[in-house]
């Protein structure tokens, strides 16, 4: 049985904005034992994105609030945390790789100059000389198969393409050796061309790395190729959890069915079906379950209560009362 | 209550409605260009009503009275009397309403004429004609506004009429460049080149696809530079270039009472913070509209 | 020369040749618009009762009986060579007239310059750092009205507060009438007195620059540091400023080094038009403060409608703009390699 790496609990985060109060997170859970790949699938503004920066620590915190809630790394509150364990954390435990590489890369200084700073403050560190860090930088460089790595390194982002940009910010994070990697939509913003590759790049470095893996994303296509476990997120809930190939086989929630459907199939059978309705409005959110205005099956108690996950078998764990054995 | 993300389903007039109640909440929001709005909006009672609401409107013209002259703020003057003994309070009402209009006359002539140019400039771009329009408006932005205006002032008689085309002839270039700006960014956008392939004229083109994405910038570019225009302006009358007397103009009577500082300082100092408090309110009314514009986007 | 080198220098060229093309126009432009005055410049110059064929003679000297592009050529024939003619006002050449105030202003200038960027970016870095506390909302306020007063109101506060109240700087002038003028060499009062070793000049020179200067330089301070506070809230909000924290970069590191070089660019990209409205302001407080220099002898030559003296300021102070604009241009492009560099990609 392998560590707990990460533990999320009820985790409650806001958003003070000009109309009122943003309630993103509305009690988020969401663990990973060490060495897994976990996905963490759901739509645009899902809350996806905040939750990954929640266990960053880097919302941007006077309009953001957490207000309930705890985040366990390796048995440790990450709520409760000084700066400066924080650091630690960064430094030797936790990467992130962002959603755009151009927004991620400091455009005025060099690649050198961002990687290098990045290698120094890791917890490689220990006592190596800027000769080595160099070598360090550009044998990470090499490793995501950027050629002519030393000139790159004089570059600056603006002289790149975005899936070279992008293949910078995994050596960055990568690097580092880090025990737990959060990459937020790492192909989205590239070119379709180049998705797969960067994706078929991330994918094999990370394998051989072993290292732990939440990989966010709205595509479902990715999570099954990629993941061992998912989580399916609505409205900044959690609405089901599963094994990767059970959750395909047997969507329990009326929302992650709702997604599955919603893909066409290859086969050509019927029009993919969409999901009536949009997501909530975060200033007045629904009562009860979240999903109930938009829920085929929706029952009087949806609308009052929040659903508490029921287990379901097997490790698939789903925050609906319809399964409320 | 209806929120934005289902306003896409409403009918017109209720959503332009949300948007004005959304603008405006974004502009109270911030209470410094609450204060911007509130002083304009005391500037122009002030300036529109002044014969009406001025303690001595007979002293904005010709005037003496010898034996109120120099008189330091007191109750019946407020703000005290000049060498003439002319109420300054009332002059400085005058003076407001005065400098509006010359704000007014200036940018409603500047305004329209760099835009329009900028558009054309914008859309034509690599063409002899954006090249004929930016060197001319290189050319007059590359002195400083005050100096060719004192230069053109100068040369024509003084009054307030000639200052007035002075400060218009250098001010519409800003208007230009900052409309080219836009145009030429949007001028390959995928609308544009559909307008003209489906045969739109080029002033529909111009007028109705260009232009309303230039509505903020101007707008917001309009409020701040009704603040400046008053200023240059009362620059030249600074120097005697602008309003003769005995018209009430805020820089004249700058330039009149700093010949009697630091003793009898009221005469002076009174229009230089009137004119202070003019162009601080527009500006902050310009800020608060830019934040407002800005917030509409996101 | 490697090829960055080699930008630069193309692009300081296309510069010039650009600027010298404005500066032509210019001419050609202020030259027409002084030919609409009315009014008979040589009579002018000669008084109401010089015999007529005395002022029919000077007509023909200055070629005021030419076509106008005739006089254009004989001004820029002698432009070139730095001659830019006689001037009614002083009846000498206005080339010496121009040597003589242009380093007065040019002094007056480079403090200004210097206070507005460096105070004004001070500012702005303070303001960000206690973003919303009270030094921060001290500085805005200030921002804010320094920014709406013109520079001559500055001026008449300061003549009136520490000039005649405190009566601790001096009013009038660039240097006080007990005071031994240094030697002149470069025509800058300050470094030519520290160059001549008289200390008290020094000190007397910069006690009368200092009010003049701070009344030019507080409105674009004040700008400068609401563009810097503004860019630094903006930028750390920024996706590489949260990276390079999950980095565990040191938050000092941060602010000083990642978020600091790209928050200024803006704020530099601003000078070079907030100096130009100074210069144009220069002209009133030269005025007020009796000050010796380029701006003041260009009112006079305006209220007198000396036309050779016109066109002679309105050019050198079109060069001084110029000059200011390309160093700007210069370091806003060696800040920021997305606009030197924009254009380039490899694949």
């Amino acid at each position: 049985m392998k560590k707990r790496l990460l533990d999320i609990r009820n985790l409650e985060v806001g958003f003070t904005v000009y109309g009122g109060y943003l309630k993103v997170l509305n009690g988020v859970h969401f663990d990973m034992a060490e060495g897994e790949k976990v996905g963490l699938v759901g739509e645009t503004g899902c809350g996806k994105t905040t939750t990954a920066k929640s266990v960053l620590k880097i919302l941007p915190v006077p309009p953001a609030q957490t207000t309930g809630g705890t985040i366990l790394f390796k048995g440790r509150d990450i709520l409760t945390m000084s700066r400066n364990e924080i650091r630690d954390i960064h430094a030797r435990e936790i990467s992130m790789i962002f959603q755009d590489p151009t927004a991620a890369l400091n455009p005025v200084f060099t690649i050198g100059d961002q990687l290098m700073t990045a290698i120094k403050y890791s917890n490689l560190h220990d006592g190596m000389s800027k000769r080595e860090i160099r070598q360090k930088a550009v044998q990470s460089l090499k490793e995501v198969q950027l050629p002519d790595a030393e000139r790159i390194l004089e570059n600056y982002p603006v002289q790149l393409s975005g899936g070279m940009r992008q293949r910078i910010c995994i050596a960055m994070a990568l690097a580092t050796r880090s025990t737990l990697l959060v990459a937020d939509e790492p192909t989205t913003s590239l070119d379709v061309t180049i998705q797969d590759q960067v994706l078929r790049l991330l994918g094999s470095l990370i394998q051989e790395k072993d290292t732990s893996t939440i990989l966010i994303t709205h595509s479902l296509g990715l999570v099954r190729e990629w993941t061992e476990r998912v989580y399916v997120m609505y409205a900044g809930v959690m609405v089901e959890t599963a094994d990767t190939a059970e959750l395909f086989k047997n969507p329990l929630h009326p929302y992650t069915k709702g997604l599955m459907a919603a893909v066409p199939k290859l086969t050509g059978e019927g029009i993919a079906a969409g999901i009536e309705g949009r997501i909530p409005d975060y200033l007045h959110p629904p009562s009860g379950c979240r999903f109930h205005p938009r829920c085929p099956s929706v029952m009087d108690i949806c609308k009052k209560e929040k659903p508490l996950y029921f287990d379901c078998g097997d490790n698939h764990k789903t925050a609906c009362f319809l399964y409320r054995d | 209550m209806h929120t934005a993300t289902t306003a896409a389903e409403k009918r017109l007039v209720p959503r332009i409605w949300e948007r004005v109640k959304k603008g405006w909440y974004t502009f109270s929001k911030n209470p410094l260009s609450v204060v911007g709005a509130v002083i304009i909006f005391f500037v122009v009672f002030f300036a529109v009503f002044a014969p009406f609401v001025s303690p001595y409107p007979e002293h904005a013209g010709n005037f003496v009275d010898f034996d109120n002259a120099s008189q330091p703020p007191s109750k019946t003057h407020l703000f005290g009397t000049d060498v003439f003994g002319r109420d300054i309070l009332t002059r400085v009402f005058f003076g407001f309403r005065l400098s509006l209009i010359m704000g007014v006359v200036v940018i409603s002539l500047t305004a329209p004429v760099g835009v329009t140019l900028g558009l054309i400039a914008g859309y034509k771009k690599n063409t002899w004609v954006e090249t004929l329009i930016m060197r001319i408006t290189d050319i007059f932005v590359a002195v400083p506004p005050l100096i060719l205006a004192l230069a053109v002032a100068a040369i024509l008689t003084p009054n307030i009429f000639n200052s007035m085309m002075a400060v218009s002839l250098m001010w519409w270039p800003w208007y230009c460049r900052m409309v080219y700006g836009i145009a030429s960014s949007l001028k390959n956008e995928f609308y544009i080149q559909s307008a003209e392939v489906t045969g739109a004229s080029i002033l529909h083109i111009l007028f109705r696809e260009i232009l309303p994405n230039c509505y903020g910038p101007v707008f917001t570019k309009v409020s701040l530079d009704m603040g400046w225009v008053i200023l240059l302006a009362s620059a030249l009358s600074f120097v005697g270039l602008g309003a003769q007397p005995p018209t009430p103009d805020l820089g004249t009577m700058v330039a009149d009472g700093g010949k009697y500082m630091p003793d009898q300082w009221w005469i002076a100092v009174f229009p230089a913070i009137a004119i202070m408090f003019v162009v601080f309110g527009f500006n902050i009314l310009g800020d608060g509209i830019r934040d407002m514009l800005e917030v509409e986007k996101t | 020369m490697n090829p960055n080198h080699m930008r630069i220098v193309k692009y300081i060229l296309k510069r010039l040749l650009h600027s010298i093309l404005v500066l032509l126009g210019l001419s050609i432009l202020v030259f027409i618009i002084a030919r609409v005055v009315p009014g008979d410049p040589a009579r002018m110059a000669l008084g109401p009762r010089a015999p007529e064929e005395v002022v029919e003679k000077f007509r023909e000297e200055l070629h005021l009986n030419d076509p106008i592009y005739i006089q254009y050529y004989h001004w820029i024939k002698g432009a070139v060579r730095g001659d830019f003619g006689y001037s009614i006002l002083t009846k000498r050449s206005v080339t010496t007239d121009i040597r003589e105030f242009f380093p007065a202003t040019l002094e007056l200038m480079l403090l200004t310059g210097v206070i507005m960027s460096i105070f004004g970016i001070l500012l702005g870095i303070a303001s960000a750092r206690n973003a919303n506390k009270w030094p921060d909302n001290v500085v805005r306020v200030f921002s804010y009205l320094g920014v709406c007063t013109p520079a001559y109101v500055f001026a008449i506060l300061f003549l009136l507060i520490f000039g005649y109240l405190l009566n601790i700087l001096p009013t009038i002038g660039r240097l006080s009438p007990v005071i031994e003028h240094p030697p002149t060499v470069t025509g800058l009062m300050t470094i030519d007195s520290l160059i001549a070793g008289n200390f008290r000049a020094f000190g007397d020179a910069l006690k009368h620059l200092i009010m003049p200067s701070f009344a030019l330089a507080l409105g674009p301070m004040a700008q400068e540091a609401r563009i810097t506070r503004s860019s630094m809230a903006d930028n750390l909000q920024r996706d590489f400023i949260a990276l390079e924290r999950t980095q565990a970069i040191p938050e000092r590191i941060i602010m000083s080094k990642y978020l600091l070089r790209i928050s200024v660019i803006p704020t530099v990209s601003v000078l070079g038009l907030d100096f130009a409205s100074q210069l144009g302001w220069a002209f009133l407080v030269e005025l007020i403060f009796n000050w010796p220099g380029l701006s003041r002898y260009g009112i006079q030559v305006i209220l007198n409608k000396d036309l050779n003296g016109i066109i002679a300021v309105i050019m050198v102070i079109g060069v001084m703009f110029l000059v200011v604009n390309i160093i700007v241009d210069i370091i806003v492009s060696l800040l920021d390699p997305r606009i030197r560099l924009g254009a380039e990609r490899s694949a």
